[in-house]
Formats: C-alpha cells, structure tokens, sequence
C-alpha cells in the first residue's frame, strides 16, 4: 500500500530527515556552547579578545552561509594535519564540516542575542551579588547569566528555527539531509509537486516542534508564572 | 567595660577626579551601636558607608572591619563581604528568584551550607520581618516596603555582625516607610550593630545611638540623637533639620 510515495521513497525521506535533525542537534548545541565562550571572552578587558570576538562575529554576519559551508568543505581540509584529514574522509566529512560551518555561523549570531540579554541587566544586580560575597564567576554564573538568558531566549529561538532551516545547505556539499533527499526522488520519479509539498509539511512539523518548545520554555523561565493566576 | 571597635576610619580620603567626596573621615563604630549617618545630598554619605564594604575603592587613609584592613591588597574581599550586611536604597533582590530563593542564596552557594539549614534560617528570618507567608512569591509581585524586607532578610542570612543601610526608605511610597522602620528598629533592640544612611528623624530620635552629621565630604558633627536634634549647635545642622522638617 503507497500512500503518496512508495515505501522505499519515504524510507529515504525519513533517512534524510534523520540527518537533517541530527545536524541540526549538533550544530545547535555546538553553537550555544561557543556562544557562551565567544561573550565571556568579549566581556574581558582585554582589546585582543573584543577585536577577535568582533572579528569572528563580523565574518560570519557578513558572509553567506553557503560559502562559509563550502569554504569548510573545500578549503579547510587543506589546512588540516594528515591525520585528522584522514579521518574526516573516513568518518563522513561532509556532514562533520557541515556541522562545523553551520554551528560557526549560528554562534556568532547568539553570541550577539546573549550580549544584549547581559547588557540588559542592570549593575546593581552585580552589586547586589558582590555584596553578599559572590566573586566575579558565582555573580555571572548565579545572577546575570540566568537573567540574561531568560531576556536572550526569544531572539535564540528564532536563531534555533533559522539553523534548523539552514541545514539545507548542507545538501550543497553533499551531505544527505531532508532537501537532498528531496531532490533525490523528485530526480527520480518528476513527481515534483508531491515530494516538495512532503518535503516542506516535513521542515514545518520541525520549525512548529521548537517554535512549541520555545515557548514552553518561556512560560517556565517566567519568574513567579503560577502567581499570575491568582493576582 | 569598653565595648570593640568594629568599624574605624582613619584620615580617610576620596576623590571622584578633581572632585573630593570624602575628606579626612575619621570615625569608629562599636559593636552594637546604631549609627545614623544623614547630610545634604552629595554630602558623602552613601560613598562613606559603600566604602565599608568596599563597593566603593578609597584614596587614601585606612579603613578597618573588625581589625581587617578593607582596602589593603590581598584582603579577600569575597570573604570580608560576608562579614557585612548591605541592603540597598533600590532592594536589588534578584528578580528570577523566590523570596525564599533570594535569603538562602548566599549561605547555600557562598557560605556552603546545607539547604535545609538555610531554609530553616531563611524561614526565621522571614518571619522576622513579617513575611513568612511569601516565602514562595518572587520579588515582582511583592510591594517596596515588602521587598526591602526580604532584602534585609537577605542581608541578615549571611549572620553578618554589622549591617549597612543605604537610604532604605527613600525610594518607598509614604506608606510603606514605617513597616521597614519598625523592622529596622526591632533589629536594633536586638543588639545588631548597625549605619544607616537615612533621613528619617524620627527612627534616628527612637533608636539610634549616635548620629553622624556629614556636610561636603566631612563628618561636621558626631553627637547623640538628642544633642542632634535639641541642641544643635552647627548652622548648617539647622539648616538641614529644618529643612527635613518642612519649616520654611
């Protein structure tokens, strides 16, 4: 029995989709990781950590997303030691240099959402922390960061929904995600309107999944949430 | 028996720049006192008592708390901190917190203690201040006059010998100014050691030991509440108190 598509058809499509989220999963927690780092290291004192921060940011804002993953794909290789090349080559290279590329770029892009959330808060909330006792780290880590966080979190999950949506991308360097195999079958078969139309109910059960999840979170990191009922 | 200095300022000195707000300061706090500091604004008041905890860096002179050198290098600030209560003319709770969350924060992730021996203290404190009930609330929800009582509560967590009091009622509608005070007051009847930076009279008449008359970065006056306010012998302590007085 088909429904829509031949079984074998919609277990490509499903394989794709499998990537896609996996890439996306990776790229994802990858990007919030740097994230962080990139706006510890700009909030220093240091002018060299600012400048490189800036620098790193202004790249990945200014350049397309296609030639930064092409750029990974085809040029940085080049750069690397023989032997992690090598075992790139072996351990599926596009889709590890797709994950790195597309974290790169989402990073910058939450770095920049994570530093207007910290520029949010005011400083008498440090103050209020180094008072009690909290060195410079507990303050960040108990009292700016969550609160910056919590400001930060609608703008991060637009860039989550966006990074998800640019795993596309990565069918340009081959790695085999939802849109490659989209093509794949819409090459073999001309059932154009179908497998789009699939494709694309596909990438907004995800978009809707997060977009869900987003504000879940949203409701949750509101303080005092249960309170509001009774007020 | 004389009682132990807990707080000593000697020929102390700051400048913002070219401009000096405090000017050779000299005065000492004994444990158990209650110390109100008032003055004209831009006197120097608040510098003076930020300076105790060292949210405000000094030119020069010394300053010591319980014998430790405040502003001499390698005091451990994080550590002496501890030892010093400070609550806020604008609250500063920590608005992603519950109330309870805000008293038993330091003693849980600063002092390390256990979280049911910090929520048995943070309870009691709470309930000192007349808020047992709103343990579970966030500071958003809570008035001025409510959330500086946590803030003190949360000052007191810390079981700090001495506690600063920066304007505490200023940025407070009129009538949530007397449930701070009376908190306030039942904290010094209990013995705590306490400076108050503030501008209100009648707490300074009722309960304080000593009141500190500051005028252009120098203490002008150091006497007690009733010479203060019955005799005062200074034309510009007249002036002041006439002014917080209402006489024009």
């Amino acid at each position: 029995m088909n429904f829509l598509l031949p079984p074998d058809q919609w277990a490509m499509l499903f394989g794709g989709l499998r990537t896609t989220i996996l890439l996306f999963a990776i790229a994802w927690i990858g990007a919030f990781a740097l994230a962080l780092i990139l706006v510890i290291v700009r909030a220093t004192d240091y002018r060299v950590c600012r400048w490189s921060v800036d620098a790193f940011v202004a790249y990945h804002r200014n350049v397309p997303l296609l030639v930064q993953v092409m750029f990974w794909y085809f040029a940085m290789p080049e750069l690397l030691p023989e032997g992690i090349r090598f075992w790139l080559y072996d351990h599926n290279a596009e889709f590890c240099l797709a994950a790195i590329a597309l974290a790169l770029g989402s990073a910058a892009y939450q770095a920049e959402d994570i530093r207007s959330g910290l520029r949010a808060i005011p400083g008498t909330q440090f103050e209020a922390a180094r008072a009690l006792g909290c060195t410079y780290m507990e303050t960040m880590r108990f009292i700016v960061v969550p609160q910056a966080l919590r400001i930060s979190l609608p703008p991060l999950v637009g860039r989550a929904l966006l990074l998800f949506k640019n795993t596309s991308i990565a069918m340009a360097i081959g790695v085999a995600e939802l849109t490659y195999r989209t093509r794949e079958i819409e090459n073999l078969t001309f059932n154009t309107f179908t497998i789009f139309g699939i494709a694309t109910v596909l990438y907004l059960l995800g978009t809707f999944s997060l977009m869900a999840f987003g504000s879940w979170l949203e409701r949750r990191a509101t303080p005092g949430r249960k309170e509001r009922h009774h007020a | 028996m004389t009682q132990s200095v807990i707080v000593r300022f000697d020929k102390v000195n700051k400048w913002y720049g070219q401009h000096q707000v405090l000017h050779d300061v000299s005065l000492e706090v004994k444990k158990g006192e209650v110390v109100v500091v008032c003055g004209p604004s831009g006197s120097g008041k608040s510098t003076l008592i930020r300076t105790i905890n060292a949210l405000e860096p000094i030119g020069n002179g010394s300053l010591t708390l319980d014998g430790i050198a405040v502003h001499a290098k390698g005091t451990d600030l994080n550590k002496l901190r501890q030892s010093v209560g400070f609550v806020f003319q604008q609250f500063n709770l920590f608005p992603h917190m519950s109330v309870l969350d805000n008293v038993t924060f330091a003693p849980i992730r600063i002092q390390k203690r256990s979280r049911a021996e910090a929520e048995t203290l943070a309870r009691d404190l709470l309930a000192r201040v007349g808020l047992a009930e709103k343990a579970g609330s966030f500071p958003g929800f809570l008035s001025g006059g409510q959330q500086q009582r946590v803030a003190i509560a949360r000052a007191l967590a810390l079981q700090p010998p001495v506690i600063l009091f920066d304007e505490p009622t200023s940025a407070l509608d009129p009538e949530m100014v007397g449930e701070v005070l009376q908190v306030m007051k039942a904290l010094a009847r209990d013995g705590m050691t306490m400076i108050c930076v503030t501008h209100e009279m009648g707490f300074a008449r009722e309960v304080g030991d000593r009141v500190i008359f500051m005028d252009q970065g120098r203490v002008v006056v150091d006497t007690t509440p009733d010479l203060f306010f019955d005799a005062p012998d200074h034309p510009r302590v007249k002036r002041f108190l006439s002014d917080v007085r209402g006489e024009h």
